[in-house]
């Protein structure tokens, strides 16, 4: 287990190989489909100006992500009503919706680590070796155990998107994941998908 | 009429913090068939962990709570009316007590309705009248990542070699489990419907993952084609969370239906190994859970 403090630095994530688990402990900011549309569209593509809180929003979460973590999250909280937030359950969603925007959005905010469930596609898999970056892979519906890993809510954005759309930030304690996209091009979902393949082609043509 | 509001969000609770007996049993045997060591084996203890620890805080085990489907049987007298409405305000109160996420998104305006009721269809509620005293309200949480990668196949499929028989339905349902990889919370269950329209056909492959881990299919043939695609799907080597292992599936629901001649479904409803599941049962003042 390698224990991982963030932000993470160049080095550090050029260490990572696929297979390896982590620990990660700092401050890191959730963001879903709502979330990566959002950010491509206002300030990545521009092809929607700017409006009600955006601009504050950008300047709070830039610092947040570069050098860090963003994870395909939509928590369960408690405390809604009285604003004394705390997560519930949070696992990961699943990340290859947001193929089509997280490498710009990587680029965009130097962000270092992807945490979702299910992997991601090439264009991806083309930015971590960029950035250097990695995709970690978190347990798909282990959302008690790592909601135990977070330690503070410490705000949130967009709350408007709603619950699972918003962006909290948050603070986490040896939160676990394992890597299976690395920043050296080695993606454990596309071998695992090229095995299973030939295995399938066998079991049509049998 | 008595007012049923507490006790199915208490239903509520139980289905979304408690994962059925089946279910973990079927985890615990995976996990044992993982290499020591392996991602695989460690993805089933870290996901057996968190069912004990949902089970023991009263925590969801999955943040995605899913679509809440209710299947209620009613015996005459009942007011399905009123039914609805306590069920909708069992799931608003459930949902305040964070044991449902708010999950209602509006198609259009993408606004969430904060309190996990949206339109006619959501939560989904199906109502059946039947002989007898008891009420039984059946809840299953299907969450939107294993929703996601259910299929439906229209027979003949020349890509696949599939044609209208049980060699045919095979070979779509292994395409299926091939095209899901681990995105649907492998390992998973499969809800197979054969036959239907394309709306009775997903809802057959739905309600078909009502029935238990170690259930037979009491069709023989069937029984035999949910045995060797659970036994195919897993030589595919998918392994829990897509990390490559032993076990890509825990099992394989099966129904057949009648179709109009011209239409051949085989439907696939994927199911994440958080197969939420549980069942209330009313007789007179007595309300008993599973």
């Amino acid at each position: 287990m390698r224990n991982l403090i963030l932000p993470l630095s160049d080095e550090a994530i050029r260490e990572l190989k696929v297979g390896d688990p982590v620990a990660l402990s700092g401050v890191m900011v959730t963001g879903r489909d709502a979330v990566h549309k959002w950010l491509i569209e206002t300030f990545i593509k521009k092809t929607r100006a700017p409006q009600g809180d955006d601009l504050a929003v950008y300047e709070a979460i830039q610092p947040l992500l570069t050098g860090s973590a963003i994870y395909h999250c939509g928590p369960v909280v408690s405390g809604l009503d009285t604003k004394d937030y705390r997560f519930v359950a949070a696992g990961p969603t699943t990340s290859t919706r947001e193929e089509p925007y997280q490498g710009d959005v990587m680029r965009h905010f130097n962000i270092k680590a992807v945490i979702g469930k299910g992997g991601m596609g090439p264009k991806t898999l083309a930015a971590c070796r960029e950035a250097p970056g990695v995709y970690l892979h978190a347990i798909g519906g282990a959302a008690s155990l790592i909601a135990q890993t977070v330690e503070r809510v410490l705000g949130v954005y967009k709350l408007d998107f709603g619950v699972p759309e918003a962006m909290w930030v948050i603070e986490v304690r040896n939160f676990p994941a394992v890597v299976t996209m690395d920043a050296h091009g080695y993606s454990l979902h596309a071998e695992v998908e090229s095995r299973s393949k030939a295995e399938l082609d066998r079991l049509l043509t049998a | 009429m008595r007012d049923l509001t507490e006790p199915l969000v208490e239903l509520i609770r139980r289905t979304s913090t408690d994962l059925p007996p089946d279910v973990e049993q079927a985890l615990t045997a995976a996990r044992e068939r993982e290499a020591a060591g392996s991602a695989a084996r460690g993805a089933l203890e870290a996901i057996l962990q968190n069912v004990e620890l949902s089970r023991r805080n009263s925590t969801p085990i999955c943040q995605d709570t899913g679509t809440p489907i209710f299947y209620v049987h009613y015996p005459a007298g009942w007011s399905t009316r009123r039914l609805r409405e306590q069920i909708r305000d069992a799931v608003a109160q459930a949902t305040q007590r964070a044991y449902l996420r708010p999950n209602a998104v509006d198609a259009l305006t993408e606004k969430n309705s904060g309190n996990n009721l949206g339109d006619e269809a959501f939560p989904t509620i199906h109502f059946e009248e039947v002989e007898g005293e008891e009420l039984i309200v059946d809840l299953m949480l299907k969450g939107g990542g294993c929703e996601n990668v259910g299929a439906q196949y229209s027979l003949p499929n020349s890509a696949l070699g599939a044609g209208r028989d049980l060699a045919g339905v095979r070979k779509a349902v292994l395409d299926a489990v091939h095209k899901a990889q681990g995105q649907g919370c492998a390992p998973g269950i499969l809800g197979v419907a054969i036959g239907g329209d394309r709306g009775s056909s997903y809802y057959a492959s739905k309600e078909v993952l009502l029935r238990q881990m170690e259930e037979s299919n009491p069709d023989s043939q069937l029984a035999a084609l949910e045995t060797r695609l659970t036994e195919e799907a897993n030589r595919l080597g998918i392994g829990p969370m897509g990390f490559g292992g032993q076990t890509t599936v825990l099992g394989v629901k099966m129904t057949g239906m009648h179709r109009l001649p011209a239409s051949f479904f085989v439907t696939v409803s994927y199911m994440c190994w958080a197969h939420r599941r549980r069942r209330m049962l009313v007789r007179g003042d007595e309300v008993v859970y599973d």
